[in-house]
């Protein structure tokens, strides 16, 4: 296990470093919540989910939203390093004519089910799979990640209702709460807290990790899967822009790409010596 | 005489039994919406969402991207209303296979008021890119409406009424999205229609033909995508066109109808419809007359615009 937790540890540093590298070649994007997500997001496609990069579509695949839907170079990244599509067309994020859209878009992008990034909707859908996969008597799960902001949106506790409501026991949600949204400290511009508590009135199931744990983050994950008759939130403390001190708990790099000066003392916190 | 939401129910619980991966969501009103039949026959394929619409837009796209096709229904104002930017993002944008079934649309609701008459769903639903929009005149259109919604793979909007109408297609009508109906053949105007109005131009082409007027009735079931063969033919060879509709004059079919006729084949044109103005709580038959939705506006607007003509 202690191997498994170091390998996914490196190729979190590697998707990090490969998150900077794509923002600052598209100069248009979020950094600071793609980085702070990018551990679950690694410990899902590359120890927990069900998935066939070369079969995108494949029936037997666990499903993955993205509700907050900024934070796209996280999965933009996952799924070409797990092989998606080719890593080159990362260096086209946001650009005319790409696949990469600013946000997730089922409809050019490998691997991706859903349209996301209108924050609050994700939870929907993704409790939406969930029951729809019941229905069949698939065993799949369904992993969602949203942000401590989003959950100022009213839907997500409509959904959140609802997920436990019809017992949706194959839906686990990360909360990334990296305390940070673009006008400022999420407590002060408007307090979602406790975040623990609201789920569990709600009834779902909830388990409080450190983000950037690998360990708590698999261990986790086995947790929720073994949870029966209610879905599980992943309450994750995550730092925003996490691995590159520069970036590290700035609201201001909620939307903000690593510039040319910026670009090597980045690289450099991450190990990348490219 | 049967009211459109009816014919919905009794459509979608055969559908129900004809494909599995037919799935239902309602918002607390499926005795009223009429999806409470298919709930009754197939309990573990119909979710009910209680009052939250937004997540139920965004419930349905799950179930779509599992390989369901839902259907999804609550009255016009709350589906289109509440649930636009939902079904903007996750079903349309996507092009989800779901078909929103919006019931209690326009101003026969009736006593409930202004708050629950929409007459601006079709506008709205028709600016979003990808979305096909349906307004069936009759329950037998209903029918075969929503079964054309459910073969066709991508999101839907259908808009049903409150109460009876009559009925202006026969047993068995073939419905065809995008595809017009001449109900009635004319030469001197053309009424296009939508909805409930569609019985009302009949009736008022044959009171017209007394007085030697010759009225065109061109159904339209479809506003989106609009039948512009049969809209451009009725301009050119009847030369005036009187749009009708249970709904603001804003953006809903006269609008779609004056937007095309505007670049291709200008043509006299009265929009008749509700004019920019919020409903009122009275009886449904009160509230079509106090708005002009009815066969005598018909009349009088036909013979105004035939003056023009001239």
């Amino acid at each position: 296990m202690k191997e498994k937790i170091a390998d996914l540890e490196e190729k979190a540093r590697r998707l990090r470093v490969a998150i900077v590298k794509t923002l600052h070649k598209s100069q248009s994007g979020h950094t600071g919540g793609s980085l702070s997500a990018i551990d679950m997001v690694c410990a899902l496609y590359f120890h927990k989910m069900r998935h066939n990069p070369q079969e995108p579509t494949w029936d037997g695949r666990d499903r993955f939203v993205l509700s907050k839907g900024h934070a796209a170079p996280a999965l933009y990244v996952t799924l070409a390093e797990c092989g998606y599509f080719p890593s080159e067309d990362l260096m086209m994020l946001r650009r005319l004519g790409s696949h990469l859209q600013g946000h997730p878009d089922s409809k050019g992008t490998p691997g991706v089910d859903v349209c996301t990034g209108s924050l609050g909707q994700g939870l929907s859908m993704a409790n939406g799979m969930a029951l729809g996969l019941k229905l069949d008597g698939k065993d799949n799960r369904v992993y969602a990640v949203l942000g401590d902001g989003e959950l100022q949106e009213g839907q997500v506790w409509e959904a959140a209702m609802a997920a436990a409501h019809y017992k949706s026991d194959n839906l686990c949600a990360f909360i990334d709460s990296n305390g940070l949204q673009i006008d400022g400290d999420v407590s002060k511009v408007m307090n979602v807290s406790s975040i623990s508590d609201k789920f569990k009135a709600f009834g779902w199931n909830v388990i409080e990790i450190d983000g950037h744990d690998m360990g708590q983050i698999i261990a986790a994950l086995d947790a929720a899967e073994a949870h029966k008759g209610a879905p599980t939130a992943i309450v994750a403390k995550t730092v925003k822009g996490k691995g590159v001190h520069l970036f590290e708990n700035k609201a201001s790099y909620h939307g903000v790409t690593p510039n040319d000066e910026e670009l090597p003392e980045a690289l450099k916190c991450l190990g990348c010596f490219d | 005489m049967i009211a459109t939401r009816d014919a919905y129910g009794e459509v979608l619980a055969e559908l129900g039994g004809e494909n599995d991966k037919i799935v239902v969501l309602d918002a607390d009103l499926s005795g009223s919406t009429k999806t409470g039949v298919f709930a009754k026959k197939f309990p573990n394929r119909f979710f009910n969402m209680g009052i939250a619409e937004a997540n139920m837009v965004g419930t349905a796209a799950g179930l779509a991207s599992v390989g369901k096709i839902p259907f999804l229904s609550t009255f016009a104002i709350f589906a289109a209303g509440r649930g636009w930017e939902q079904i903007r993002q996750a079903l349309a944008y996507p092009k989800a296979n779901v078909k929103v079934v919006a019931t209690h649309g326009g101003v026969t609701v009736g006593e409930d008021g202004g708050s629950h008459q929409s007459v601006e769903d079709v506008a709205i639903m028709r600016a979003i890119p990808n979305m096909t929009v349906i307004v069936p005149a009759d329950g037998e259109e209903t029918k075969g409406a929503i079964r054309a919604a459910a073969a066709y793979k991508g999101p839907v909007y259908v808009r049903l009424g409150r109460n009876k109408v009559p009925s202006v297609f026969p047993a068995g009508h073939k419905f065809e999205i995008g595809k017009g109906v001449v109900v009635v053949p004319g030469t001197d105007l053309t009424f296009i229609t939508t909805g409930l109005m569609t019985a009302q131009a009949v009736i008022a082409a044959e009171k017209l033909k007394a007085e030697g007027i010759s009225a065109r009735v061109l159904h339209i079931g479809t506003i989106k995508p609009l039948d512009k063969e049969l809209v451009e033919e009725a301009a050119r060879e009847t030369g005036a066109v009187i749009t009708a509709e249970e709904h603001s004059v804003v953006g809903g079919l006269g609008g779609a109808v004056a937007e095309f006729l505007g670049e291709t084949c200008p043509t006299l044109m009265k929009r008749v419809g509700v004019y920019d103005r919020f409903g009122t709580s009275g009886k449904s038959d009160e509230l079509l007359k106090y708005f002009g939705l009815n066969a005598e506006t018909l009349i009088e607007e036909a013979r105004e615009i035939i003056s023009r003509k001239k």
